[in-house]
């Protein structure tokens, strides 16, 4: 192996342990907003997303995503069980670059949970993911980044906004709605129970985004240099912003904080290869007020996606993704935004944007009622009412 | 004097709560509980097989009031902790043979 695909594999390596760390700290982030009774059920879906991302990734996920084009729509299954992935490659072996994106599918998933904490069946869970993963995850990442039709018009999306936040985003937003409401929402207390165990998953996700950004320039070079600064840029701009709208409205709380800091991520996320630090601090300052803008306009309208997979990651994916061909400057990505003068990557970007939403709501929504319909998406009743830890797993936590 | 001790489902708590508080009646300690009732807990089916829920999360209120009131915290508890399914919960009203205020002389 070359010296430089050595060392770029080192760092790929550990980007892609940061990502995995992320997927399971989604768990612990969910974990904490939830009842106390359904505590490890939260902990249990994000496990089991990572679980069943990785077996399907190596069975046809990457193929489908990464193997050769088929229409600009979809990849085929030449890569069937990682056959002809090889260790060659560059800038890093193609086996990583597969276990890179794994990642990324798995913690894809998980986000998604969000959407049904404290009322899923596990066993419809698993067969909804195992779809989802197949027919709705891996055609975006095809479309976005693996030679579709999306990448050869030119839309842009560094390290995930389109594919993972607003895939993940508005598929929640589907499946809440298919799912409905947990029973007593917006009559009696749902508060989160654990607020600490939140700031813990959402210090690995901020730690872990490291990884998940700066590992996308796929080597040691100043791309990944520029991408982990601005990655930390933008989410304590959105820290602060998210902080202070709420704070105008009541309290400074720690969950706004840390809301603020993941919205702040997740929009810098599509733009992190292209925009310079003054243009994060804008991209993180916006999404902490607009993601805390969509929260109050989903509880203004009674939906019950739960955890907020939509207002924070789906909201904060779009900005993040128009505002690449708003911020762009071409010393670092190479290409011009509008403010740049560059005047067609916008374009481009809204285009994907605009497709994305609606292969992500619409396909999850017909998804998710087929699951509904065949083998029920929610628990019983009297389930909800004791809580999933002991409904769906038979443990608890007290 | 008398005391009030309310085992409730934990979501009723802040109407409760906050209906106690509109008649003036503020004291009260609450705590989380586990228990069951005459059903015995909670039955679920699990892979064909049926599966007992011992010992439900419940919340204790525990209020002391005077005499007069009793009646008057009873009936607000009765109504705003109701849904009319098994598991709404139990009141029990003792006498109280003395209370002193640790603070007072």
């Amino acid at each position: 192996m070359e010296t430089d695909i050595m060392i770029n594999s080192a760092f790929i390596l550990i980007c892609t342990a940061l990502v995995m760390l992320m997927a399971l700290g989604v768990g612990f982030f969910y974990g904490g907003l939830v009842r106390k009774k359904n505590l490890i059920s939260m902990l249990t879906l994000s496990f089991v997303s990572v679980a069943l991302v990785s077996i399907q990734w190596v069975v046809c996920g990457y193929s489908l995503a990464f193997g050769p084009d088929i229409g600009g729509i979809i990849g085929n299954l030449d890569y069937c069980m990682l056959q002809g992935v090889e260790m060659s490659g560059d800038p890093v072996p193609d086996m990583l670059f597969m276990m890179f994106q794994l990642s990324f599918a798995a913690i894809t998933l998980a986000i998604i949970t969000s959407a049904v904490a404290e009322r899923i069946k596990l066993s419809s869970f698993i067969i909804f993911g195992l779809l989802w993963t197949t027919f709705i995850y891996d055609p975006l990442a095809h479309w976005v980044w693996g030679g579709g039709w999306a990448q050869t018009l030119g839309v842009l999306d560094f390290a995930g906004g389109i594919v993972v936040h607003i895939g993940a985003g508005f598929a929640a937003l589907a499946l809440a709605l298919v799912i409905g409401a947990r029973l007593g929402f917006g009559e009696h207390n749902l508060e989160p129970h654990n607020i600490p165990l939140t700031l813990l998953g959402g210090a690995l996700l901020w730690f872990g985004w490291f990884g998940f950004n700066a590992g996308s320039a796929l080597a040691v070079n100043e791309v990944a240099i520029n991408a982990f600064v601005v990655t930390n840029i933008s989410a304590a701009a959105g820290a602060l912003s998210w902080m202070f709208a709420a704070w105008v409205h009541g309290k400074p709380s720690s969950l706004s904080m840390i809301s603020g800091a993941i919205a702040g991520l997740g929009a810098i996320t599509p733009a992190a290869g292209f925009v310079g630090p003054v243009a994060a601090v804008c991209i993180g300052t916006i999404s902490g007020i607009l993601c805390y803008g969509a929260l109050l306009f989903r509880l203004e309208h009674n939906w019950d996606e739960s955890l907020d997979a939509w207002a924070i990651h789906g909201v904060g994916g779009v900005w993040g993704s128009l505002s690449l061909g708003l911020f762009a400057i071409p010393a670092i990505g190479g290409i011009s935004g509008l403010i740049a003068g560059g005047y067609s990557q916008i374009v481009l970007q809204l285009i994907g944007v605009v497709a994305a939403i609606a292969f992500a709501f619409c396909g999850t929504f017909i998804l998710a009622k087929a699951v509904d319909m065949v083998f029920g998406l929610r628990v019983t009743k009297d389930e909800e009412y004791v809580g999933l830890d002991i409904s769906q797993h038979g443990e608890t936590m007290s | 004097m008398k005391k009030i001790d309310a085992i409730i489902r934990p979501e009723k708590l802040d109407r409760v709560s906050d209906a106690l508080n509109e008649k003036g009646h503020y004291a009260m300690t609450v705590s989380d509980v586990h228990g069951r009732g005459e059903q015995r807990g909670i039955r679920l089916q699990f892979r064909g097989k049926e599966v007992m829920v011992d010992l439900i999360p419940k919340i204790k209120v525990e209020i002391v009031v005077d005499a007069a009131d009793a009646e008057e915290v009873v009936a607000i508890i009765k109504d705003k902790a109701y849904t009319g399914e098994n598991g709404d919960g139990r009141i029990f009203v003792y006498d109280i043979d003395k209370s002193i205020q640790i603070r007072a002389e």
